[in-house]
């Protein structure tokens, strides 16, 4: 398979020469196409001191078709799905920008930046990115609840054990969406 | 008789173009002089001249060969112009939807910047060819074995054409693109033109390719369509555009004899508007029209829940599946109304009468409703059904030819009843659609005495068209068929007519739902 020459390569980079807080590991050396990365959340950003989990999945056209990315581990982020696995929205994954010279390596680091820099214009949560608009402070706060609650400890790839049971998975959210209610409605009367 | 032809011809049909000449001369005096010329649409200005009749839009059926000469044309005079490569010339022109003015302008204004967000680098032209280089490493496989060969863009980026042409084929079989493939290099938004391609490419991918191009042609102008009609390649312009489609119903006919609407691709629905008829279809596929009539009709049992339809007068009902009896107007119990037999004294109170209220304007409304629906139905079932007899006009026209000792020709008129038949038709059931959403006002009664007269018509033609072979020989008959086409095409004009006028000068009013969209026009016509 001509792809396996260049997936080798890209491998081999990304571990020797690995990009800014990033980890990239084979879960299973026989296959090249899954790989696991560990993405330590930027240190300026609200996901620092986070380590997030990405499952990348190479089809077998790689490199003439884009990677699937997948966040393991939950994220508050506005272009990242709030449920488990996440899919994220990223332009250059898309079939019509994708090109087949792109390196995973520069695809990763894309992901990083979007944790540095949410695109609240282009969101698959909608209500976290008009979150993120509206109230910075509310955002950061849940964000960095997550961060707490799901991104410390080890790192799991396995999508139905990404942090506690799916119960209390929604309740930070929940909970803090009730309290800014009966606060408005307080201030109302 | 020969009145009627003269008249019809004038603003009917495309059968009828042949007589047309002749009466050109004698009505249009604005057309003098163009009208000897194959039609051919110089500008919109001569097409506001050529209009016939307020129901019909000019518009013109292209085979796929004329697609090409068009798109080879624009080409052609693109490249003369501004002295650019041909290659070039198809990229700009599909860069700008092939608006050739507006091309030609800017890239006069500023050819740079044109060429770029066309994705036409400046850099130096070098020699298109696949070639090997010595030291070269395909950055896309990795390969870098001695003698691999490649191939570069203007732009330089290099990659084996083993690469090249998977990614192409991913891109052309795969994602269906054609008109705007980049560049394999990262950031690279320069497009592959046609003679790269063919460089490249096996020849099974190109045909595909040049089929893709092909297509992103008549995608890319407005006011191209395809032919919807299933195996039709041909392509029908017109120049009626999106947002006069609350002012027109453009209703075409292909070469295939297909006849749709421009606007919305449906079947041609004149005299309702796009708008409205999504709407009645969306209407009628809902179920929610059932749930109305159960919900007028029926009521359900207070203890088994089962629907009752109330078929007689008595109020005291008897739930015929457990039994239950209960009182119809107040729902409750019939042992509680002791004496007062028929007279249920919760009826008065106030719940008891807005429900009542709310029942019967969902009947009112129901009935409506139903009232258009069947008729509707019922037309477009007999089109249907004489599409069928269509079908076997042939046959018929075979044996009548044989029982009367007709010629051929002598016999067309039976053909000629049948396509008059299956077009009013059509009309007339798009008629009680377009009559549902009308909110009455003092043209909607010419409206309904014309389509009256035009079902009458057709219901007489399509009685005499169903006689038997016997009495078709009749040359009594023959005339009064003849006649009768001839009057249902005349009604059909004289209908179609009307309501395109009214409709163009925005004097139909439409139940209040349709104001708001039909106004404010596009976005929920585009929705």
């Amino acid at each position: 398979m001509t792809s396996n020459k260049r997936i080798t390569k890209e491998l081999a980079e990304c571990t020797t020469h690995p990009p800014v807080g990033i980890t990239v590991t084979l879960p299973n050396d026989s296959d090249l196409h899954t790989w696991h990365v560990i993405l330590d959340g930027p240190e300026d950003s609200v996901y620092a001191g986070g380590k997030f989990g990405l499952v990348v999945k190479l089809p077998t056209e790689y490199p003439f078709k884009a990677p699937t990315i997948t966040f393991s581990t939950r994220i508050y982020h506005p272009n990242v799905t709030n449920d488990s696995p996440g899919n994220i929205c990223l332009g250059l994954l898309k079939s019509d920008k994708w090109k087949p010279s792109t390196r995973l390596a520069s695809v990763l680091e894309s992901v990083r930046a979007l944790l540095e820099e949410p695109q609240p214009e282009d969101p698959l949560e909608a209500r976290i990115a008009d979150e993120y608009r509206t109230d910075r402070k509310e955002f950061e706060k849940n964000a960095r609840a997550y961060v707490q609650r799901y991104a410390k400890g080890p790192v799991k790839f396995d999508a139905s054990s990404a942090g506690p049971a799916d119960g209390n998975a929604s309740q930070p959210g929940a909970a803090t969406a009730t309290a800014t209610a009966t606060g408005s409605g307080g201030s109302r009367t | 008789m020969d009145t009627d032809d003269d008249f019809m011809s004038n603003v009917s049909s495309d059968e009828d173009m042949i007589q047309d000449d002749s009466d050109n001369e004698v009505s249009g005096d604005e057309d003098f002089g163009f009208d000897d010329e194959p039609d051919v649409y110089i500008d919109s200005q001569k097409d506001v001249e050529k209009k016939k009749a307020a129901y019909e839009v000019n518009y013109k059926v292209y085979q796929p060969s004329d697609v090409q000469k068009q798109q080879d044309d624009l080409v052609n005079e693109v490249n003369m112009i501004l002295d650019i490569s041909r290659e070039e010339a198809a990229i700009l022109l599909r860069h700008f939807r092939w608006n050739k003015e507006r091309l030609i302008e800017d890239y006069m204004d500023r050819p740079n910047q044109v060429l770029d967000a066309a994705g036409l680098s400046q850099s130096s032209v070098r020699e298109l060819k696949i070639r090997s280089v010595p030291g070269f490493a395909c950055d896309i496989c990795c390969e870098d074995e001695p003698g691999l060969e490649s191939f570069a863009l203007k732009c330089g980026h290099r990659y084996c054409v083993d690469c090249y042409r998977q990614y192409l084929s991913q891109k052309i079989l795969g994602e269906g693109e054609a008109a705007r493939i980049q560049c394999p290099s990262e950031g690279c938004n320069l497009i592959i033109d046609a003679r790269s391609l063919d460089i490249l490419v096996t020849p099974e991918l190109t045909e595909r390719y040049h089929e893709l191009l092909h297509r992103t042609y008549v995608e890319d102008k407005d006011n191209l369509k395809w032919c919807p009609a299933p195996d039709c390649e041909n392509v029908v312009e017109c120049a009626v555009k999106k947002k006069d489609l609350d002012r027109i119903v453009p209703a075409v006919a292909c070469l295939c004899g297909h006849r749709f609407c421009f606007g919305c691709a449906l079947n041609d629905h004149q005299p309702a508007p796009c708008e409205l008829v999504k709407r009645w279809l969306k209407k009628c596929a809902d179920d929610s029209e059932t749930a109305n009539w159960i919900s007028a009709n029926t009521k359900e049992c207070p203890k088994c829940n089962s629907t009752i339809e109330k078929n007689g007068g008595c109020n005291h009902m008897t739930c015929r599946k457990c039994k239950h009896e209960f009182c119809w107007m107040c729902m409750g119990l019939w042992s509680e109304h002791g004496t007062s037999w028929y007279n249920c004294n919760r009826y008065e109170e106030k719940s008891g009468v807005e429900a009542r209220d709310a029942q019967a304007r969902s009947r009112i409304s129901l009935e409506r409703y139903l009232h258009y629906y069947n008729r509707y139905a019922n037309h477009e079932q007999s089109a249907r059904l004489d599409k069928d007899i269509y079908h076997k006009t042939e046959k018929k026209m075979v044996q009548l030819q044989k029982e009367s000792g007709m010629s051929w020709i002598e016999v067309q008129y039976l053909s000629a009843a049948s396509q008059a038949l299956q077009m009013c038709r059509q009309t007339l059931m798009w008629t009680y659609a377009f009559a549902f959403y009308l909110a009455r006002n003092n043209l909607t009664e010419i409206f309904e005495d014309n389509q009256k007269d035009l079902e009458m018509a057709v219901e007489a033609l399509s009685e005499m068209f169903e006689r038997p072979i016997t009495s078709l020989a009749d040359p009594k008959l023959k005339v009064e068929i003849m006649d009768k086409t001839s009057y249902c095409n005349k009604r059909r004009v004289i209908l179609l007519e009307d309501t395109a006028q009214n409709l163009a000068e925005g004097r139909w009013t439409f139940n209040t739902d349709l104001i708001g969209s039909s106004s404010n026009g596009g976005p929920s016509v585009r929705r």
